[in-house]
């Protein structure tokens, strides 16, 4: 239809528009004269009524507009209420039912945008809502019908990060019957769990609950690992998704190695292990991750590998190839799951608690690897500044949390990681002296407070306060100047090692993901979830979900529930085998179109092309509807559905209403 | 000019400002009542004639607000909004109504930012007084 011929057709139609107007409760009406712009806008033209609503949304509300479309023949729908973001289609919805046009149905936020915002201005509040109410009026008069699209979906889903979120997910997804691509930038599927020691609040071996997982997940016929590879580019849509993954090179053949380390026994060159061991113990230049490893094969180092050969000869089965290079998929994926973790705060930059000066102050993570049998000293816990095993040893709590000069969020996990390891040294080494230094230990969930009662009852000192000032004596002790706030008792805690309980923080690692599928980043530096509390692991954009560490700090069974609930939002595209696609998108009145190709280099998705007559040709599956080669056009060509420039310019004009001159 | 109570058109662009326009509602952050959200798909939506009409209409302030460059939705379009912005600003300032524009990026997250960029916009342009265009309103 071009341009001409809908304004013909809105001339012959007459409008009628019917205004409802949500008290939502107090919400709306304790700052706002609901009745009084209901009066206002009953008296606009082509309103045929305007009423108001205790909840628009309710059943109640929803069928008083269904009744309304009927009975009065309304042909546009205007309701002014809470924000788009989450209502928007259930009001589509609602008209859709009604047989009316989704895309007739028009929505003002009088909520958000207005009583919430002017609490205590109910004059001007009022004021401004009869005004938004009006824009929205000449707006609704102006719009036009649209078709949703219809896509196919296809069956298949990415994983990005195989920790043991993502684990998850993939598994459920897989489990389900479709086929997902798990994709882990690191050598190993594992994540942050694989490090630890034991996971409260049962203290069960990490590595031997999460082992077995790790080794499920290789197994399911219907998982494809994808390790040490890293998500490049993501095309497409909701259904339809073209992912670039990039494979590193491992100089390793995956297919030939057996994870057998004859070639690292060989390997001249040997450098701390960072990657899993935070710089306690070291790795060669070739190594297999750790043990349990999956896939368990080797890698090469290249930046420190010195080229001897040693590993080559070693390996009888020829699997080392130096001359590798990374290597690239297509993939088409229908949803992606984004499970991408954190990363432990660094107190070394600011040198918190004397970290980074004094030897003998190490974070969680350090001791993790320290207590672990698997880990680089055995499980035997020694302080890094003479090896020897220290007997009094404090626990500072809220590293990098609940402090304004670095994270504001509590990271939730920390209170109940000291609780634990507090508790692993005294059942190790039962004449140690432990002390937790802390604001306040907070052990919500179940079994919680039960294990900090536990830890009360092994004789572990709690210490209410922070430490002022942290110095080191001759020995290498840490003296910490701290106030016991309970007692008001001031003293020097003298202490053979001391472990910085560090929070958690979105790696900056992470950032280059989110930016490629365009998820919003929160105020914490985390990825942010469609709604707080209704959508919490689905993201603004259809068919892309966030699960675990990725969407803020939490502990393992809530990352784990957020895994599952992740396959379940996003089996809902696959199982459907389809998906609706917005209707708003770019259309263009030939008539008007002067071929200049100014539009073509403007469209991100190349939804715009000269067609082989010359003429400009618009690939509707493509476009997304932004609207930016709408502006660019010089003559006005193309219009932007939903968002003409009539449309829009009624709400200019509107919105003030100033008299014509 | 005590008395003068600025008209503020706010664009917001779907996925990032308008979402922090709503953080800045569901905080209950409170900022002055002069300003009106119209809400376009991405910021590189907003034609100068969008502007210009409203100028000529006699609103005496408009703030086109879009995601953080890098974050946008469709990817570069509010580069393409910086750009058409700096050159709408440049054929304002022909006509003595430059800092009636502002270009401001809030992301969905930033509700507060949100919050302050409205009030300390209205500010600015009651310090700068009405719209010499501005027209009589209509009587409700």
């Amino acid at each position: 239809m071009t341009q001409q011929e809908s304004t013909t057709n809105e001339e012959a139609e007459e409008l009628r528009i019917g205004a409802f107007i949500c008290e939502c409760g107090v919400n709306i009406a304790g700052a706002v004269d609901c009745n009084a712009v209901a009066d206002y806008i009953s008296t606009l033209p082509n309103v045929t009524t305007a009423v108001v609503n205790k909840y628009t949304c309710s059943d109640a509300g929803q069928d008083e507009i269904k009744k309304a479309i009927k009975e009065l023949d309304l042909n546009r729908v205007l309701v002014a209420s809470c924000t788009p973001k989450t209502h928007e289609p259930i009001f589509r919805a609602c008209v859709e039912e009604a047989g009316l046009n989704p895309y007739l149905f028009e929505f003002v936020n009088i909520r958000e945008h207005c009583s919430w915002i002017h609490m205590w201005e109910k004059e001007d509040a009022t004021r401004k809502a009869k005004e938004l109410v009006r824009m929205g009026v000449a707006r609704a008069a102006l719009l036009e019908p649209l078709q949703s699209s219809e896509v196919p979906v296809t069956n298949k889903a990415l994983v990005i990060g195989a920790g043991v979120t993502g684990m998850q997910a993939a598994m459920d997804i897989g489990d389900m019957g479709f086929q997902v691509y798990l994709v882990e930038a690191g050598p190993s599927i594992g994540g942050k769990m694989a490090q630890l020691d034991k996971t409260f609040p049962t203290n069960d071996c990490s590595i031997c609950i999460l082992g077995p997982k790790m080794v499920e997940v290789n197994r399911n016929p219907n998982i494809e690992i994808m390790s040490y590879s890293e998500v490049e580019e993501v095309d497409g849509y909701v259904g339809n998704f073209d992912v670039k993954v990039k494979h590193k090179a491992r100089y390793v053949d995956i297919d030939l190695c057996t994870g057998c380390n004859s070639c690292v026994e060989k390997c001249p060159v040997e450098v701390p292990y960072w990657e899993f061991n935070e710089g306690i113990g070291t790795r060669k230049a070739v190594y297999v991750p750790f043990p349990q490893a999956v896939p368990l094969r080797a890698l090469i180092d290249k930046s420190i590998c010195i080229d001897c050969g040693a590993c080559s000869k070693a390996c009888e089965r020829g699997a080392i190839n130096m001359d590798q290079e990374d290597t690239f998929s297509d993939l088409e994926v229908g949803v992606i799951v984004v499970c991408v973790g954190y990363d432990v705060y660094d107190p070394e930059p600011n040198h918190d608690f004397g970290f980074g000066l004094y030897d003998n102050v190490i974070t969680t993570m350090e001791f993790e690897r320290l207590i672990n049998a698997s880990g680089p000293t055995m499980g035997k816990v020694v302080r890094p500044s003479d090896v020897v095993q220290p007997k009094r040893i404090g626990f500072v709590q809220c590293v990098g949390s609940r402090d304004v000069n670095s994270n504001i969020y509590c990271s939730s996990f920390c209170c109940m990681a000291s609780l634990k390891n507090a508790q692993l040294i005294k059942e190790k080494y039962p004449d140690s002296e432990v002390y937790i230094m802390y604001m306040d230990m907070r052990t919500p969930f179940r079994m919680y407070e039960e294990f900090y009662n536990r830890a009360r009852d092994m004789d572990i000192h709690f210490i209410r306060g922070r430490p002022a000032e942290v110095t080191e004596n001759e020995d290498q002790n840490i003296i910490a100047r701290i106030e016991d706030t309970l007692t008001n008792k001031i003293e020097n805690l003298e202490l053979d090692m001391m472990v910085l309980s560090v929070g958690a923080v979105s790696p900056e690692s992470t950032e280059k993901i989110r930016q490629i599928l365009k998820v919003s980043r929160a105020a914490d530096g985390f990825m942010m979830e469609a709604h707080p509390k209704l959508k919490p692991v689905d993201t603004t954009l259809d068919g892309i979900f966030i699960g675990g560490m990725t969407q803020g700090p939490k502990d393992i069974p809530y990352s784990i529930s957020q895994g599952s609930a992740c396959a379940a939002r996003a089996t809902r595209f696959l199982a459907q085998g389809k998906a609706l696609t917005e209707g708003i998108t770019i259309a263009v009145d030939e008539d008007i179109c002067v071929r200049c190709e100014v539009c073509v280099p403007m469209c991100p998705f190349q939804a715009l092309k000269m067609d082989d007559d010359g003429k400009l040709e618009i690939i509707t599956a493509l476009c997304k509807g932004c609207g930016t080669c709408a502006v660019a056009c010089p003559t006005g060509a193309l219009q932007q559905s939903h968002y003409k420039n009539n449309q829009i310019l009624a709400q200019v004009k509107e919105v003030f209403a100033y008299e014509e001159v | 000019m005590s008395d003068f109570e600025p008209d503020i058109l706010t664009f917001c662009c779907n996925w990032c400002s308008y979402a922090g326009a709503d953080l800045a509602g569901v905080s209950r952050l409170q900022y002055p009542t002069n300003s009106r959200v119209i809400r376009v798909m991405c910021s590189s939506r907003v034609e100068p004639i969008h502007i210009l009409e409203a100028l000529k209409e006699g609103t005496d302030g408009i703030l086109v607000t879009g995601c953080h460059i890098g974050d946008c939705h469709y990817i570069e379009g509010n580069i393409h909004t910086d750009e058409r912005m700096k050159e709408i600003v440049d054929a304002l300032e022909h006509l003595g109504l430059k800092d009636r524009l502002h270009l401001e990026w809030v992301s969905a997250a930033e509700g507060k930012k949100f919050q302050e960029t409205i009030t300390d916009f209205v500010e600015k342009i009651r310090a700068l007084g009405p719209n010499p265009l501005k027209k009589n309103k209509k009587e409700e």
